[in-house]
């Protein structure tokens, strides 16, 4: 019998997927061994007209990393969705938009100006900003066309399954590959489509072990600026912890080394706006009825859609900066 | 013809409903562009419901509760007190003009006031115009035939 094939991709992403596959351990052993590598562009060299040449659905697993900003993301989304089985959106960047998607709080022109014209280490006296097309002359060239807004994977194709995390810690990438064998090789049903898999549906708070009383707060503090005491909960010590609105899954690694949640397992289901919920979460920990002193505490938070949306702007209820 | 704009009114059972109540037995009249829903607290108003209504089309988003101090559960809408002002920096954040979004105080006693709040509130909504959300609209095969977004110009 011929192995199953499977596909990795990365479109607008970092690379830390990928890598975080590697990371797995020896656990990539049974991956190559069960698995035929139809596609993995970060890890060897295959070419798209490799990929457009094979049957539709014959690919039997796609883990598909990286956010959907320009139309070669989109192309080869579509590509792999007509080629593939099963479509798994991997990791933050696909499942929600991550940190590519901040890009929605502004707009392609503001970013294409300050990164080839006003950006102090740019040198760019003739003011070239790429175009899609160019003419040379030999003919004429194309680059793929960059979007103005970053979308996720499920807004632009079909998608099956959702594994979060930027990355996916190692562990639930195991067993996320070890379920996968199991299903394949013992003919196991498989889960609902749209079931969100190596995490579960709690938020983070769930898995800390910090202890959490009622105290409430007169000002908020950098997580640099104080040495948190390790065994309370770092919002009631001042430091915006995104543990409130974010999905259990990770093990809490981040809270339990005394570094807030930073949200990178995206919403659990009963949320619906990661932002929304952390507005939520802050207001019940500010000590004031004033409303000028809840003023100044507020601007004591700095960058709040930097930080309240760091991971899931795109997968937002508003999306994008809509002015 | 005229902008009518669409304002969701989230009011509190204890106080303001009731405000709006008295507003309607008093025959007090006040623009129909106030859609209420009733919740037992301002306490209860995630910011999620407030984007939820933008999103869902509103201009205008108008959260009533208690006056401070006389919270039916004691501090549910310094709760919201607290919210607001967070949720309105991210509105700006999200490029949405912030005085789309308003907290009053109106108490079971108060139709008159809540009459005055809903007419002015919906005139400052209609002087802002109606809100476009964009990218909600969005379909793959749109962008990909058209390729709508905008291309920075060379040698701007």
């Amino acid at each position: 019998m011929a192995k199953p094939k499977l596909a990795i991709y990365w479109a607008a992403s970092c690379g830390g997927c990928d890598i975080a596959i590697l990371d797995i351990e020896d656990k990539i052993l049974d991956v190559a061994n069960f698995f035929d590598l139809a596609f993995w562009p970060c890890a060897a060299d295959f070419k798209y007209k490799d990929v457009a040449a094979m049957p539709d659905k014959s690919i039997t697993l796609t883990l598909f990393n990286g956010a959907i900003r320009s139309s070669e993301n989109l192309e080869i989304a579509e590509l792999l969705r007509a080629k593939s089985v099963v479509m798994c959106a991997f990791g933050s960047c696909a499942s929600e938009g991550c940190i590519p998607g901040l890009a929605n709080l502004t707009t392609l022109k503001e970013i294409c100006d300050y990164a080839y014209l006003k950006s102090p280490s740019t040198v760019n006296p003739e003011q070239i900003i790429p175009q899609p097309k160019t003419k040379v002359p030999e003919g004429e060239i194309s680059i793929p066309v960059l979007w103005n807004t970053v979308r996720t994977l499920p807004q632009v194709i079909d998608v099956d399954y959702i594994i979060p995390g930027c990355p996916p810690q190692s562990n639930q990438i195991a067993a996320v590959i070890e379920a996968v064998i199991d299903i394949l090789q013992n003919g196991k049903p498989l889960p609902p489509k749209g079931t969100v898999l190596g995490a579960t549906d709690k938020s983070c708070c769930d898995e800390c072990p910090r202890k959490r009383d009622v105290k409430k707060i007169k000002k908020f503090v950098r997580p640099f600026s104080i040495v948190p005491d390790p065994d309370i909960c770092l919002m009631e010590q001042g430091i915006v912890c995104c543990g409130p609105a974010t999905r259990s899954g990770c093990g809490a690694k981040c809270v339990i080394a005394g570094v807030p949640c930073r949200g990178c397992y995206g919403l659990p289901s009963h949320i619906r706006d990661q932002g929304a919920k952390m507005v939520s979460a802050i207001g019940s920990v500010i000590d004031s009825q004033d409303p000028e002193e809840i003023e100044r505490i507020i601007a004591t938070i700095p960058d709040p859609m930097g930080t309240f949306y760091r991971f899931s702007l795109p997968d937002s209820l508003l999306r994008r900066n809509q002015a | 013809m005229s902008f009518e704009p669409k304002i969701l009114g989230i009011l509190c059972n204890w106080c303001s409903y009731t405000g709006a109540d008295l507003a309607g037995t008093a025959r007090l009249k006040y623009p129909a562009n106030l859609m209420s829903v009733r919740v037992m607290c301002s306490g209860r108003v995630d910011p999620g419901f407030i984007f939820d209504a933008f999103k869902a089309g509103a201009d205008g988003v108008l959260i009533c509760g208690c006056h401070p101090g006389d919270c039916h559960y004691v501090e549910g809408n310094y709760k919201c007190l607290r919210r607001i002002p967070m949720t309105k920096t991210l509105l700006q954040g999200f490029g949405i003009d912030p005085n789309r979004l308003r907290l009053e105080w109106v108490s079971a006693s108060e139709g008159l006031r809540f009459q005055q709040v809903v007419t002015e509130f919906t005139e400052q909504i209609r002087s802002l115009g109606p809100l476009q959300l964009k990218e909600w609209g969005y379909t793959p095969h749109q962008s990909e035939a058209g390729h709508p977004e905008p291309q920075p110009a060379l040698n701007q």
